[in-house]
């Protein structure tokens, strides 16, 4: 078996028995979710880091992103690649695992032990596939709720996230405004634009067209639509980055030999690195997942959910807002962000804004990017105060 | 955007350090405690600050820099960072109790439209610019044919934030055609202290180095 394949292996067996924590919730505690349909049993897994303190006020959530999961500050189970976000979070961070109890959940739908398309249907004894009901973003975080409500944290000091992190976040400062003290959405947007639907469709396309999703039955089959989910990958990789941070990278150098093979190989670096990206991806991710989370990236439209107004998404709230974009990020762009903090101004809520100075694209909030951490420290540091966690 | 805050870190051979804190202290004591306050172009977070800590108003803050958003955000001031020329638009009719404008509308590109936001969203509005009428900016383009750099204006004209100078009668005038009541006009002298109030108006121009006037909306 080579490497790829054990990794392969290594992902599918995360879907039922993940390599980290897992709260069970039985037939009578279902998941009720938007599309109508309760599943249950369920089961959700999670991370956690530093202690719960005595008065269980010190609980911060982190939301992760599409392709992202619970391990934040961990080796990877499957991967061997350091934590996601270990650079805002860990003991002496802006999220200081120190002082605050950190929790990360991976999403419903998706694949690294929280129920999805890849866990099996206690039903039929076979993965659910697309018989998996709809995802939506509201159903993430109820799900998340649901964990914490079990784990005994009645509400959170801080909600962080980026991308579709944020729109979580976001979620949950309108969904459970009293259990949320402070929010840090990062990188996001209130509702999904046309364009990025639009990016996204092209994505499940691409997986969809691939015979070996066999009508998103391939788990069975024992195959997987490689191919398909390699080009959706590729194609979502470029919007998370921008045309500076390629030129920067790649310029039009050629892989090797600096002269073009006349050829359809990966002559360009730029392309040998997407074809990378797209390899390792498809051994690590389910590809039914990333399209039910897409999808539930789609669908999200927080405004919508509340007659059309965003403002009312956040009347009368008492959380404090602390809203972030990058000055490169063209797919959840400054414009989005901004239409955030001016729904919550009109809303009357606390809210700060950041727009952080990157070349990085739309990754930038996964990267080492020296001011948004010093806007989360001072932000994060002072609401500790605030709540007196100092 | 707020250039007090530079001036807090700039030594210039004029400045006298307590006077940009009665400046600060003579607009926290315009506000009523308890008040929710907008300003904007709130620089380091001073006024904020002070506010929060003396009035127990509920403040929120509009910045440029964002060297200056981080520091707000530091102190646990609720401030975003934005453009008073683009960003007022966006506010609700009577969203505050006061909006501030310290030493900011001379830096703004649409000094009359920001005023007019300013009256809109607040009930009431705090506004400091350094008097262009002050007699030593008089006697620098009188005398020196120069264009004045003071402790409240210490740019050269070529690299100056301040765009749109003005002096106190100025900006009375401007009050007027924007339909702002003055309920109070304070000048402040080189040292930061008020100038007697029984003097006429013109020597207001003439003396003080700043103006500070609390407006609100004209009625009807």
């Amino acid at each position: 078996m080579n490497d790829l394949q054990k990794l392969a292996v290594e992902a599918r067996a995360q879907a039922d028995e993940p390599a980290s924590l897992v709260m069970h919730f039985t037939a009578d505690e279902p998941l009720r979710m938007d599309c109508g349909v309760a599943i249950a049993p369920w089961q959700i897994a999670y991370q956690a880091y530093g202690e719960l303190n005595a008065d269980r006020s010190n609980a911060v959530l982190i939301c992760h992103a599409l392709t992202g999961d619970q391990h934040v500050r961990n080796v990877h189970p499957v991967t061997g690649k350091t934590g996601w976000w270990e650079t805002l979070v860990g003991p002496g961070r802006p999220i200081d695992t120190d002082r605050y109890f950190v929790i990360c959940a991976n999403v419903i739908g998706g694949c690294m032990g929280t129920t999805g398309p890849a866990s099996t249907n206690p039903e039929t004894g076979k993965p659910y596939g697309i018989d998996f009901p709809l995802v939506t973003i509201r159903d993430m975080v109820r799900s998340q709720a649901m964990l914490l409500d079990k784990l005994g944290i009645k509400d959170l000091f801080c909600v962080v996230g980026g991308s579709m992190g944020g729109m979580q976040v976001l979620e949950w400062a309108a969904h459970y405004p009293e259990r949320v003290f402070a929010a840090m959405p990062i990188a996001a947007a209130a509702r999904h634009s046309a364009q990025n639907i639009a990016f996204h469709e092209v994505g499940r396309q691409a997986v969809m067209a691939d015979p070996d999703w066999a009508g998103g039955r391939y788990l069975d089959m024992g195959t997987r639509p490689r191919k398909g989910l390699a080009v959706a990958r590729m194609g979502a990789h470029v919007t998370y980055l921008s045309e500076s941070a390629l030129h920067r990278k790649f310029g039009r150098r050629f892989q090797s030999g600096g002269a073009p093979t006349f050829s359809f190989d990966a002559d360009f670096q730029i392309e040998s690195y997407l074809r990378y990206q797209g390899i390792t991806f498809v051994e690590r991710f389910d590809a039914n997942s990333y399209l039910y989370l897409t999808r539930a990236m789609d669908y999200f439209d927080l405004a919508d959910e509340h007659d059309g107004v965003l403002a009312n998404a956040f009347r009368g709230t008492r959380t404090r807002f602390c809203v972030m974009s990058f000055t490169s990020d063209w797919l959840f762009p400054t414009r989005d962000s901004r239409a955030i903090v001016h729904a919550l101004n009109a809303g009357g809520a606390s809210v700060s804004f950041v727009e952080i100075e990157s070349d990085k694209g739309h990754d930038a909030f996964l990267l080492d990017e020296p001011d948004m951490f010093a806007a989360s420290r001072g932000f994060i540091d002072a609401a500790a105060r605030a709540r007196g966690l100092a | 955007m707020n250039d007090l805050s530079r001036l807090n870190t700039e030594p210039h051979p004029d400045t006298h350090p307590a006077s940009e804190r009665l400046d600060l202290r003579l607009m926290a004591e315009m506000v009523e405690p308890g008040a929710r306050v907008l300003d904007v172009g709130c620089g380091d977070g001073s006024l904020l600050t002070l506010l929060r800590d003396t009035r127990q108003v509920d403040g929120r803050g509009i910045e440029l820099e964002r060297e200056n958003v981080n520091i707000c955000l530091a102190k646990g001031l609720a401030v975003i960072q934005g453009d008073a020329d683009t960003d007022l638009a966006n506010y609700p009719d009577d969203a505050f109790d006061y909006v501030i404008l310290s030493q900011t509308i001379q830096a703004t590109h649409r000094p009359r439209a920001v005023l007019e936001h300013m009256l809109r969203i607040g009930r009431k509005g705090i506004v400091s610019f350094p008097n262009f009428g002050h007699w030593r900016v008089r006697a620098d383009l009188l005398l020196r044919g120069r264009m004045p750099i003071t402790k409240n204006m210490p740019y050269s004209w070529y690299d100056t934030p301040n765009i749109h100078f003005c002096t106190i009668r100025d900006f009375m005038g401007l009050c007027g055609e924007v339909g702002a009541q003055m309920e109070r006009a304070v000048a402040l002298d080189g040292g930061g202290t008020p100038v007697r109030m029984t003097l006429p108006w013109w020597a207001w121009n003439l003396l003080g180095e700043q103006g500070v006037f609390l407006l609100r909306r004209e009625r009807g």
